[in-house]
């Protein structure tokens, strides 16, 4: 398909433009509260829900023909919700895509925060299923929305209570609440609790768009985030005690790969930019696996984990 | 009286009641109600299914607004402040998890059901800021055994109690802020008549012991007679007889508080 006969049958970036000035307020009303999440009238995408809606309408209105887009997917730009996603806003927005953190003005993402820190200027969009973080606490809208109001949050801690006296630690590791801001208890969309701290004090802007439950959120640059925790049992991140059997990464998240069915695996970086770049970067990688072997089995353990 | 030891003030009153009145419409829910409770005061109010009890409870535990009338209530800080007039909503629901306990007749509105005994009874410590767990759970598990329940049931969840530990688990989940006013619902209804008899034990204990001031409703006059001091009849959304609970129950002077004494069987 052309882009002529694209740009004649969709509005730029597919929305119609009264849909991304609406969704442009409530971006800015959720930029000046940060935290709050903000409804807004979602519109249908022609993707199901679950495959970042609301993801897809942050991106396409925030978007311009200048800009430069990343898509990621468990950190991997390669798998089907990323590939498709990117192909969208290639065919309706016209606009340069890339794979690499650093050139990219938007990254739009499901489950990660890039490794490479990011800068001024850039825009990190989420995808979110179920933005309330109270809701597995309190099913009733009206008293979760009360208690946000009222910063009634006793209840979190509820569940990280449930967690230790479970578990013995608490337990969870991904979609780990956190506090935005010193005010609004906020979700930060299923990333693992690893990419936590690198929400606080981020250089970029965080939005962060839920397709079905219609709510924006956002957290502005610079903006003080704090994961939840007890005295006695403070927040944590998840470590390895392997490196990235690719790139010799020791500090950033990794995904378990399993390479045959007599118990082989190998841990290799989710993000597979940073993981690429890095071996780019080194002349000797410390790799017992052919490269490309090891890099299809990436791709395919990131689709086989969705 | 048991509890004639403790020190009855006679200076201010812990919550304070006048000529409150709920209306559904055109309907009574309750009216032309006053009265005083005292710090250290159990005040039973009786009466049968329909007669406003609940209601009143509701409204003086500002769960409710009423449609005339006030209700102030003694804070710590602030002194007499009148719950819907000089208290904010967040002020409101702040005291109802610190300074008042509300004990529902089924232990399931009371309680999280899904979590567990510790984390039910930690709730209230959490949300007033507690964040230690080890504190938490050490408060809890103390509680565990106040109310007589095993400490080895502090990581079950209240789904796999019985229901007299349920109720007993709500009690402590209630009283773990150290509470100056309860309210109770039918504590004792939907158990059986051992287990009610253990309650109360349990309950006379703790009011006693804590100094706590209870209104409690319950339609049943064994229940009122062992743990209030004064008590309140009601019929058809009206106070139709009040008094010290003895007085009433063994000389009652409303038509209708001789019938419901007199329907009681006597053992």
């Amino acid at each position: 398909m052309s882009q002529n006969t694209t740009a004649s049958s969709y509005n730029y970036a597919y929305l119609d433009e009264q849909t991304k000035r609406m969704i442009r307020r409530a971006l800015l009303k959720a930029v000046a509260i940060p935290g709050y999440q903000v409804p807004f009238a979602g519109r249908e995408m022609p993707m199901p829900y679950g495959w970042g809606t609301g993801g897809v309408q942050v991106t396409a209105t925030v978007i311009g023909p200048s800009d430069t887009l990343k898509v990621i997917d468990q950190g991997s730009d390669d798998t089907t919700n990323a590939v498709s996603i990117r192909q969208f806003f290639e065919k309706t927005a016209d606009i340069d895509t890339t794979e690499k953190t650093k050139e990219a003005t938007v990254i739009q993402t499901r489950h990660r925060i890039p490794e490479e820190a990011l800068t001024e200027g850039q825009i990190l969009v989420y995808q979110v299923p179920i933005p309330e973080p109270l809701r597995f606490l309190e099913p009733r809208e009206t008293e979760t929305r009360k208690m946000h109001a009222l910063e009634e949050y006793g209840l979190m801690h509820v569940k990280l209570y449930e967690d230790i006296s479970r578990h013995g630690h608490i337990a969870t590791t991904y979609a780990y609440p956190v506090k935005v801001n010193g005010r609004y208890v906020m979700d930060p969309s299923p990333t693992p609790k690893f990419d936590n701290p690198k929400m606080d004090n981020c250089a970029a802007l965080q939005l962060f768009g839920a397709g079905r439950e219609k709510r924006i959120y956002a957290i502005p640059p610079y903006t003080k985030v704090q994961s939840l925790d007890f005295e006695d049992h403070p927040f944590e991140i998840q470590s390895w005690d392997q490196d990235c059997a690719l790139c010799g990464s020791t500090d950033s998240f990794l995904d378990e790969v399993i390479l045959d069915d007599k118990g082989n695996r190998m841990f290799v970086c989710s993000d597979s930019d940073y993981c690429q770049s890095r071996r780019d970067d080194s002349i000797s990688p410390p790799v017992e696996h052919s490269l490309a072997q090891a890099s299809q089995m990436q791709s395919v353990n990131s689709e086989a984990s969705k | 009286m048991t509890s004639s030891n403790q020190t009855r003030s006679p200076e201010q009153a812990l919550l304070s009641v006048k000529d409150l009145a709920m209306m559904y419409g055109n309907r009574i829910g309750c009216q032309n109600i006053s009265f005083d409770l005292r710090p250290g005061e159990v005040l039973g109010i009786v009466g049968e299914s329909g007669s406003g009890k609940s209601t009143l409870l509701n409204c003086i535990s500002a769960q409710l607004k009423p449609t005339f009338g006030s209700v102030s209530y003694h804070t710590r800080h602030d002194g007499e402040q009148n719950l819907f007039e000089d208290m904010s909503e967040p002020e409101r629901r702040f005291l109802m998890r610190t300074d008042w306990a509300f004990v529902h007749q089924n232990p399931r509105d009371g309680l999280r059901m899904g979590v567990s005994a510790g984390a039910n009874i930690g709730e209230r410590l959490m949300a007033v800021g507690w964040r230690h767990y080890g504190n938490i759970r050490d408060t809890a598990t103390d509680w565990l055994g106040k109310v007589e329940i095993s400490t080895e049931r502090l990581d079950d969840l209240p789904s796999t109690f019985s229901g007299g530990m349920q109720q007993r688990l709500q009690i402590a989940r209630n009283l773990v802020t150290a509470p100056r006013l309860v309210f109770m619902d039918e504590p004792t209804g939907g158990l059986d008549v051992s287990v009610q008899a253990k309650l109360l034990d349990l309950l006379r204990g703790l009011v006693q012991n804590l100094g706590l001031s209870v209104v409690i409703v319950t339609h049943d006059l064994a229940v009122a007679r062992l743990l209030s001091h004064r008590l309140m009849v009601m019929k058809s959304g009206h106070v139709v007889e009040s008094g010290l609970t003895d007085q009433v129950l063994d000389d009652p002077q409303d038509p209708y508080t001789q019938l419901l004494v007199s329907s009681i069987l006597q053992s």
